[in-house]
């Protein structure tokens, strides 16, 4: 049985372009770009610096301004230790959001045992930073905000503009973690006004272990790995050369298929959300209704818990933001800090559409959730015919 | 971390074929309970006659663990005297599903804490019989 993949902002397939571009560096193009005295090298120092060009063409941003890490935690931790470590004399206060992957919240908790101060700013019921209230706790010490672009469980999409305006505005670097954004809707540094900003292979069809930091021409961090002195002595250690390329293909083909996958997904995932609101009484959805990901569904499905929901559709590989799937027995921090009601909280389901689903799926997704959810509701001791 | 992989083919037997759901008419005994670990209800509803429990069915809202172990548990109880029903435990509970997830572990404890509610439920319903009797 085929199981029908719906957990593209967990990870995506592996692009067939993508693979195809890179077989050659795990291959016969095994050079290691720092060799500067022999064509192997040349070669793989020529792809590296192709790609380098291919991912600050996704996000406009110079070529020189691309940081290769091993993924999107290292350029959050790269971007937010190294700013606060190369920026120490100036402040010791950074503003973030309690709706951050852990990646950027766990780096903030540990800098905040070297003795800095982090704001966790709260959200609105649809996951929102309000950038008045970044505004608001900006201080004299404060020199970093980080705010992530695209939330990764309810898909709501933050106002990273005009919150890098402010920051702009009050001399405050501002650090967005985008990898939920890139490579699936417009994500230009530009616009967004960061100077930092971190992406991740894996999330838009590319390989894993492979992201990337931008850092704006001028702006310093202090390296987290020393060496060789590789990525202008930001980041050492020998190019991870066959994801390099995977993640600079990655970027040129999401960057060409954005505008159309984008609308295709998004009638996509509201032909599930009409169907799921047609045939299912008291469902709920969880993140913003229009500024949202475009293949991005959370829905809490009243008197079911999402751990049993799941399991009874073992065709769909979909997760939940219930405190049984999780091994803390929390339910998510992004719909607590929602203040989505806890009960709801357990019955909550994530659904991210990407480029392999159709509508015979997504038809065949309600199906399956109508008549689920009908027999888990006439076991739960919660619910009543209403 | 646990993955759901992990739940045994009994499990998911009892998980997609949970035996009696649904409750008792006229119960001798129910006892409602709720985990405080992770939010979840179960109801458990017993019939007694004679001393031995005839019937047993229950309602859960929870994870596939608490839903098994529900439907277990109304199994084992059925033909026992109330006695007998008493030395269940969730690890027999659990050893009847042929284990559980370690992380799962608290969710049989729902089906003990259930039956126990419903049995000390009909003690105090018979005491207040005999009384009036
Ligand atoms: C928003 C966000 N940030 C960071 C990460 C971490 O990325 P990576 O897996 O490349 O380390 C993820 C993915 O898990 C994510 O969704
Ligand atoms: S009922 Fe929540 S983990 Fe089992």
């Amino acid at each position: 049985m085929k199981i029908i993949y719906m957990d593209h902002n967990a990870t995506t397939p592996l692009d067939d372009e993508v693979l195809e571009a890179m077989m050659p560096y795990m291959t016969d193009k095994f050079g290691n770009p720092s060799s500067s005295t022999h064509a192997y090298g040349w070669e793989a120092r020529r792809a590296v610096e192709e790609a380098r060009g291919q991912v600050a063409e996704l996000i406009g941003a110079h070529p020189e301004e691309i940081i290769f890490t091993s993924g999107a935690t290292e350029a959050d931790n790269l971007a937010i230790k190294g700013v606060a470590h190369a920026y120490r004399d100036r402040g010791s206060h950074i503003i973030t959001s309690q709706i951050e992957h852990k990646a950027v919240l766990e780096t903030c908790k540990y800098l905040e045992k070297q003795g800095f101060k982090v704001t966790y700013l709260p959200v609105d019921c649809y996951g929102m930073v309000d950038p008045e209230e970044v505004r608001g706790a900006i201080t004299d010490k404060t020199i970093l905000i980080s705010i992530m672009f695209v939330n990764s469980e309810v898909g709501t999409i933050e106002p990273v503009e005009k919150i890098g305006a402010i920051a702009r505005e009050k001399g405050v670097l501002f650090h967005s973690d985008a990898v939920q954004g890139a490579g699936k809707i417009e994500t230009k540094v530009d616009k967004l006004k960061t100077d930092l900003l971190a992406i991740s292979g894996h999330k838009m069809y590319g390989p894993k272990g492979i992201g990337a930091l931008y850092l704006k021409k001028g702006v310093k961090i202090e390296s987290l790995i020393h060496g060789g002195g590789h990525e202008r002595g930001l980041r050492a250690g020998t190019e991870n050369v066959p994801g390099i390329v995977g993640l600079g293909k990655a970027c040129q083909k999401a960057g060409r298929l954005m505008e159309e996958e984008a609308k295709r997904l998004t009638k996509l995932r509201n032909r599930l959300y009409q169907g799921v609101m047609n045939g299912i009484k008291r469902v709920y959805l969880n993140g913003h209704p229009e500024k949202r990901l475009p293949g991005n569904l959370n829905l809490s499905f009243e008197f079911v818990e999402g751990e049993s929901l799941i399991l009874s559709m073992k065709n769909f590989a979909i997760s939940s933001g219930s405190a049984c799937t999780s091994s803390s027995l929390k339910s998510s921090y992004v719909l607590l800090a929602m203040k989505v009601p806890e009960a709801l909280s357990h019955c909550s389901l994530r659904i991210c559409l990407g480029r392999s689903n159709t509508e015979e799926e997504v038809d065949c997704l309600v199906e399956e959730l109508s008549k689920n959810v009908a027999r888990l509701r006439e076991m739960s001791p919660l619910y009543k015919e209403v | 971390m646990y993955n759901l992989e992990e739940y045994s083919a009994k499990v998911m037997d009892h998980y997609q074929n949970p035996r009696n759901v649904g409750e008792v008419e006229n119960p001798s005994g129910e006892g409602t309970v709720g985990n405080p670990a992770c939010g979840d209800v179960m109801k458990l509803t017993i019939k007694v006659e004679n001393g031995r429990i005839v019937d047993a069915k229950f309602k859960t809202f929870g994870c596939g663990a608490a839903i098994a172990t529900s439907s277990m548990v109304t199994e084992m109880v059925k033909g026992k005297t109330i006695d007998e029903a008493l030395k269940i435990s969730n690890k027999t509970v659990a050893e009847a599903l042929d284990g559980l997830p370690k992380i799962k572990m608290h969710c049989s404890v729902l089906a003990e804490d259930a039956l126990k509610a419903a049995i000390e439920d009909y003690r105090k319903k018979t005491a207040r019989q005999e009384k009036k009797a």
